[in-house]
């Protein structure tokens, strides 16, 4: 009698049971879609990933536990979205430091504004 | 002009064979010739499902050796004025035909029907490769789930590289009730994941197999039903004509379901 009074509570009700397989269904699909359009295999944006880090490193502290690093798809276009929390901007003399290791490029044509705060203090 | 049309998926058991029947029996009801080829060499059953399979004498193969002349392959559908089946060989496999020669079918098709209806097999091979040589359209066949729907993207994909541009979707069996409850994929999530235009909501229906045993397809059936309903609305659309989508959730559910929804539940 009682798992009968349940039973009509969870028709009426169906909320109650957690089953949202839909939205995991699409959500995985989604991922899966833009790695088979782009055919980037894991092993590719694990590579490109880092290198990508390793550019952006010489200029920023990249909080790497922080960061979310995906492709995506949006009406049959692939896109690589890259979601990096900068924890500190590197110092000039740092990033003189780092751009002379790399000689592609001039150091003359590239204009460096010093800060003196993080972003975080910058938004507070 | 003739449109000549490939219905494809990818995944096997999706619905392309039973939707390419009910596709050519409803444009053919619409006064239309039309012309159904399968291309599933090795594992035709294209013929099955219009109840011709006792009729088939010569194949496409006969047909490219030489063995007989195209009209002599055509089978009638007595059912209905201006529908024809060429039949895949059953002998052979996928291997013994070329884009080249499917192509060459599928044009001198062209010249006596208004439709070209291509039946595609599953897989993206050489028959698939076969099936889609000498298309200008494509319908792709899928169902909201998983499997189904990648397959889907990587056939649209591929079908864009060879230039075929105009692609719609079909949604086939979908159950109203399991997406209400979120325990399936809508057609708007299916339709916002694969980005192509929709042609075509099929719901999953227990007459759809009924008409399969008996051979018929369900459009040419007595009685009207929603999936009948639906593929002749497919068929109005490829006319060019602005049908609105069914409402699937009409007449669904219990009595619960149906409380529920009225409380907005």
């Amino acid at each position: 009698m009682l798992n009968m009074i349940k039973r009509f509570l969870e028709m009426l009700f169906p909320w109650k049971n957690n089953t949202d397989s839909r939205n995991r269904a699409k959500s995985r699909l989604k991922l899966i879609i833009a790695h088979d359009r782009a055919s980037i295999n894991s092993d590719m944006l694990k590579a490109m990933r880092e290198e990508i880090l390793d550019v952006v490193a010489r200029y920023v502290e990249v909080d790497r536990e922080e960061m979310e690093f995906s492709l995506s798809n949006d009406q049959r276009m692939t896109s690589l979205t890259a979601n990096l929390p900068i924890r500190q901007v590197k110092r000039l003399s740092e990033l003189k430091e780092n751009l002379t290791e790399n000689s592609a490029f001039d150091l003359q044509d590239i204009e460096i504004v010093e800060t003196e705060r993080g972003p975080e203090e910058a938004n507070a | 002009m003739s449109r000549i049309i490939v219905v494809t998926s990818g995944k096997g058991g999706v619905g392309k064979t039973t939707t390419t029947s009910n596709l050519g029996a409803a444009l053919a009801k619409h006064n239309r010739s039309v012309a159904l080829v399968d291309a599933d060499f090795g594992l035709r059953n294209l013929d099955l499902l219009l109840g011709l399979e006792e009729r088939v004498v010569y194949t496409a193969i006969d047909v490219l050796a030489g063995e007989c002349r195209l009209a002599q392959a055509l089978v009638k559908d007595k059912r209905i004025k201006g529908l024809v089946l060429l039949p895949a060989a059953q002998n052979r496999n996928k291997e013994s035909v070329q884009p080249e020669q499917m192509k060459k079918i599928a044009t001198a098709l062209a010249k006596g029907y208004d439709y070209i209806l291509i039946d595609c097999p599953a897989g993206i091979e050489l028959g698939f490769r076969n099936a889609i040589s000498a298309a200008e359209e494509a319908l792709i066949v899928t169902t909201p789930e998983v499997a189904a729907v990648r397959d889907a993207d990587r056939v649209i994909g591929l079908l864009e590289a060879e230039g075929v541009n105009k692609i719609s979707l079909i949604v086939n069996r979908v159950k109203p009730l399991m997406v209400e409850e979120n325990k399936m994929m809508s057609v708007e999530d299916v339709l916002e994941l694969l980005g192509v235009p929709l042609i075509g909501v099929v719901p999953d229906d227990e007459k759809v197999i009924v008409a399969t045993n008996r051979g018929e397809p369900l459009v040419l059936g007595e009685y009207e039903s929603v999936p009948a309903q639906a593929y002749s609305n497919i068929a109005r659309r490829l006319e060019g004509e602005k049908v609105p989508f069914l409402d699937l959730m009409a007449n669904q559910g219990n009595i619960f379901s149906r409380l529920r929804r009225m409380f907005g539940g």
